[in-house]
């Protein structure tokens, strides 16, 4: 059974979802259900009047309404933000009052009215047309940059300012910027997406009012970290009479981390109505109501001396938190975001301030990569402009400046455990054939093509996180994660853990380190996750925290069966239990032929008394059973690193641009299994090539949602990608025991650098992201008549 | 309210249904096939699709009404004596997979692929799933596992 970690292997939970048996929430039908359908704001921003449900209560089926009056008076509280971050001044960040359901005014479009609760779904739709809300429409604040100009949205918010972080030395770094050769420049846009997983959010509330527990179905990536935050924070219903359940869940790339109003609702209104409350959201009230993502404004500077060594680094940023502040709202564009502005490089100074401001539009929170591809996009795109405007070879610009040395302190915060640059650049350089680039891009402009070619070297800090350093940074939580390894007597083992999978592969990932820690074929190993009711308390799954700190807590809890083990081994193989040797599943007493299986073992456990020629197996002092559990807190961040190679060819007629080639080469340290490594990494790059070519979620003046539907915001689909090349490198991680850095998030982290670089370097001026065939057109064309002015 | 009377995986069914149901709910709510997923409501991202008397097509914008006396086949009807079709070993072999939520629809576009074109260039792969989005697996997976499929069928 040894090698399974590290082995290709198909995935043990495919089977179902070939043959649509997964079961999502939506598949979910309770016995006596209802259905809830809200009214949304159709407005940005405005002051409610007055709400006359009269009508809406009399409507055929309708069961009742409720509207932030409802929530107040059953002292149901608000939203929260999670982790709350300090201004410069020292003065917390403000965060409005955030209801579930809106009190006094609306502050985005599809911001939540009213509920109506029907017999059918079509009576609760009926039923929500026939909620009268009266609104006193006011100006709305819908742009980033300029969002701190205008008047202030929530009362006590000053120009719409939560906070204006800083972190670095300013004094070392504007010296650095005296004393540099060249100093480089450049303004960004970080475009803002919508996460857009394919199943859309759902929840049903079903309260039973003779056992007074409360059971919420939804699609969430943390089950119990739903659960704390309803009970403690939304007082919805007391932690231990309360069970949440997350079954099947249709991806989430941070958009189902947060408790969302819907998710508070449909429980609240179960327990008002006594019967089970039910609702789906339709694609456009995902759109505008699920999380949205990035959404930043910079100006960035890069200190740098003739011979190419980057000397400092400024980084100014406007981050837009959307209408509220969320769970991870404020931690995304700030410890997220600024630490990795230094990207690979050997950076001796650095100083950045973020300013994150409030306005009309969705709220923005973690999207997959959540701040690192925000910190990548500036450095590897203000590095290529630096290696231009230098006359260096991209690769050699970079390698000039790579950190060679670990562990390596960088000037801001992370300490880097491990890691070789020059080996994945070197590497994905081979594979990328870059030296016959040029051939290439004379091949493309004979056919009226523009090619080019662009380089993101990256690295990201994952496994969220250490426990101590992020409640010192802000965090309402610790960030350990849990598990439970349980044998059963027949042998066979159920693993619990804290973390959730809704597309990652836990099922069969986890079950290949237990297998291979434990000796036993993962046929016989079952993976239990996205219940409340089922294992431990545990904090979920983002951050590519799942293998480096949910897999740790496993590997612990294996330990500690395997030290059980030996106790009750050596009282079976009468020796000591010094003298026996776990291996391949078995316990072997030294220096002879005697041992037992770990079934044995386990069945012996359960079994304590005459067992064949042992009166008992269990020594003195030993309980019954063999179920371990272990909470793993890591010392460190991991940091996984890779380098992307992209290249692009830009139609010269009609500006359409395309990805023909892209070569990518990742360091994730250990890795489990191959197959769904390679998974994560092309499905991270197609969102990364989704940012830079085609996704954009665009608000008009008014505050419209534009882009609320798959016919106006683009979807990379299958005919937008070339076969992907891709390779590894290896450096294990050194604060978790597997060795492992993380893989989920890294594609999307590194790919709009590599994707935007690549497509500058063949237009030849700067474009803003998505570069959609409108704007490179454009691009070009004012390019051309500046030449003919000239 | 109407009568249908339609065959599901091979299956005839007949059902009592209000006029303006719509097939993927026929499928989901009344026969409890919940397999054929609905990811937009707007025949835009491809999770519900389905055949219809043998050719694909999206069931959330199509009146099960209409579908009187045709012949409809969703995922669950793939299997075979607990033997999967050669497309969803395929997927399984390939991770052409990673939720799983927009599998179903894929998987069927991908069969009905197939029966048209035996051996479909990478392009001609790619610009027929056009119409089904993945946001998990970057189309990699799938496409290799619609070539291995073409290859086996």
């Amino acid at each position: 059974m040894a090698n399974l970690i590290g082995a290709r292997i198909e995935r043990k939970e495919d089977k179902k979802f070939l043959t649509g048996k997964g079961r999502y929430t939506a598949d979910i039908n309770l016995l006596n259900q209802t259905y809830a359908y809200f009214v949304r704001s159709p407005h940005a921003r405005a002051k409610i009047k007055n709400i006359d449900l009269s009508k809406a209560i009399k409507a055929p089926g309708v069961i009742d309404v409720f509207t932030g009056d409802s929530v107040v008076k059953n002292k149901i509280g608000g939203l929260i933000c999670g982790w709350k971050i300090v201004s410069q001044d020292g003065n917390d960040m403000k965060c409005p009052p955030h209801p579930v359901l809106a009190k006094n005014s609306v502050n985005f479009v599809g911001d939540h009215v009213a509920v109506v609760i029907a017999e059918t779904l079509e009576q609760a739709k009926i039923g929500a047309d026939l909620v009268n809300v009266s609104y006193k429409i006011q100006k709305a604040v819908v742009h980033t940059a300029t969002a701190m100009n205008f008047e202030n949205i929530h009362d006590g918010i000053d120009n719409n300012l939560s906070f204006d972080f800083a972190l670095g030395d300013k004094g070392k770094t504007l010296e650095a910027f005296v004393k540099a050769d060249k100093i480089i420049k450049i303004d960004l846009v970080n475009n803002r997406l919508i996460p857009n997983a394919m199943e859309p959010r759902a929840a049903i509330g079903d309260y039973n009012s003779s056992s007074d527990l409360l059971t919420l179905y939804t699609a969430s990536q943390n089950p119990h970290l739903d659960r704390l935050i309803m009970s403690a924070f939304n007082a919805v219903h007391p932690e231990h009479k309360f069970r949440i359940v997350a079954p099947d869940v249709g991806g989430g790339f941070g958009s189902k981390i947060n408790v969302y109003a819907e998710d508070v609702v449909v429980a609240f209104a179960s327990k008002q109505i006594g019967r089970p409350v039910k609702w789906v959201a339709e694609r456009s009230e995902s759109f505008m109501s699920d999380n949205h993502g990035r959404d930043h404004v910079t100006h960035a500077e890069l200190a740098v001396l003739n011979d190419g060594k980057i000397t400092g680094l400024k980084v100014d940023t406007i981050a837009n938190l959307g209408a509220y502040s969320l769970v991870l709202a404020a931690v995304t564009p700030t410890y997220l975001y600024a630490p990795l502005l230094l990207g690979v490089y050997d950076i001796p100074t650095a100083f950045c301030t973020v300013k994150g401001v409030y306005t009309n539009t969705a709220p923005t929170d973690a999207y997959r990569g959540a701040g690192r591809p925000e910190a990548t996009y500036v450095i590897e795109r203000i590095v290529a402009k630096a290696a231009k405007e230098i006359g260096m070879d991209q690769a050699e610009f970079r390698k000039k400046n790579f950190i060679t040395k670990f562990p390596h302190q960088q000037c801001l915060v992370h300490n880097i455990d491990s890691g070789d640059y020059n080996a994945h650049l070197d590497k994905a350089i081979e594979l990328s054939d870059y030296k016959n680039f040029e051939n290439r891009r004379s091949q493309s402009s004979k056919k009226g093509k523009l090619r080019g070619i662009g380089f993101s070297t990256y690295f990201e800090a994952c496994g969220v996180a250490p426990s101590a350093v992020v409640m010192s940074i802000g965090a309402g939580v610790g960030l350990w994660e849990s598990a439970e390894v349980r044998f059963n007597p027949t042998g066979n083992i159920s693993v619990f853990t804290g973390t959730h999978s809704h597309g990652q592969g836990h099922d069969t990932t986890f079950a290949q380190i237990v297998g291979d820690k434990l000796g036993v074929p993962i046929e016989n190993i079952d993976v239990v996750h996205g219940d409340t009711d089922k294992g431990t308390f545990g904090m979920g799954t983002y951050g590519s925290r799942s293998l480096v700190v949910g897999g740790t807590a496993i590997v612990k809890a294996c330990d500690k069966i395997i030290k059980k083990g030996k106790k009750v081994a050596a009282k079976m193989l009468e020796g000591k239990p010094e003298d026996i040797d776990f291996k391949d599943g078995e316990f072997i007493l030294k220096n002879s032929n005697k041992k037992k299986t770990i079934g044995e073992i386990a069945f012996a456990c359960y079994l304590p008394g005459t067992f064949g020629d042992v009166k008992s197996p269990l020594p003195e002092g030993v309980e019954p059973g063999l179920i371990e559990t272990s909470f793993f807190d890591p010392s460190n961040f991991s940091f996984p690193a890779g380098s992307h190679i992209c290249e692009v060819e830009v139609d010269e007629e009609t500006g359409e641009t395309k990805v023909v080639k892209y070569t990518v080469v990742d360091d994730f340290g250990t890795i489990i299994n191959p197959l769904v490594v390679e998974g994560q990494v092309y499905g991270g790059i197609a969102q990364g090539v989704g940012q830079a070519l085609y996704e954009n979620a665009h608000y008009d003046e008014a505050g419209q949602l534009i882009t609320a539907s798959y016919m106006d915001y683009t979807m990379p689909r299958a005919d937008n990608f070339p076969q992907i090349k891709l390779d590894y490198t290896c450096t294990p991680a050194t604060s978790n025991p597997l060795g492992a850095k993380g893989c989920g998030e890294a594609g999307t982290i590194a790919a709009p650098a590599a994707v935007m670089n690549a497509v500058i370097d063949a237009v030849g001026v700067d474009v803003s992201m998505p570069a959609t065939s409108e704007k490179v057109w454009k691009a070009l064309n004012k390019k051309s008549s500046k030449k003919a002015a000239a | 309210m109407a009568k249908i009377n339609i065959k599901i995986n091979g299956k005839e069914v007949s059902k009592e249904i209000p006029d303006n149901t719509l097939l993927s709910d026929f499928l989901r709510e009344s026969l409890a096939l919940t397999g054929t997923h609905i990811g937009c409501d707007t025949s835009q991202c491809g999770a519900c699709t389905v055949h219809l008397n043998g050719n694909s097509i999206k069931s959330c914008t199509i009146l099960a009404l209409d579908c009187d006396n045709s012949d409809i086949r969703t995922v669950e009807g793939l299997e075979k004596n607990n033997i999967l079709h050669p497309v969803q070993t395929a997927f399984k072999k390939h991770h052409g997979l990673q939720c799983g939520f927009c599998t179903p629809g894929m998987v069927m576009s991908t069969i009905d692929l197939l029966n048209k074109n035996k051996n479909p260039s990478e392009e001609e792969i790619r610009n027929w799933l056009e119409g089904n989005i993945c946001r998990c697996t970057g189309y990699q997976g799938i496409v290799e596992a619609v070539k291995d499929a073409a290859s086996k069928m």
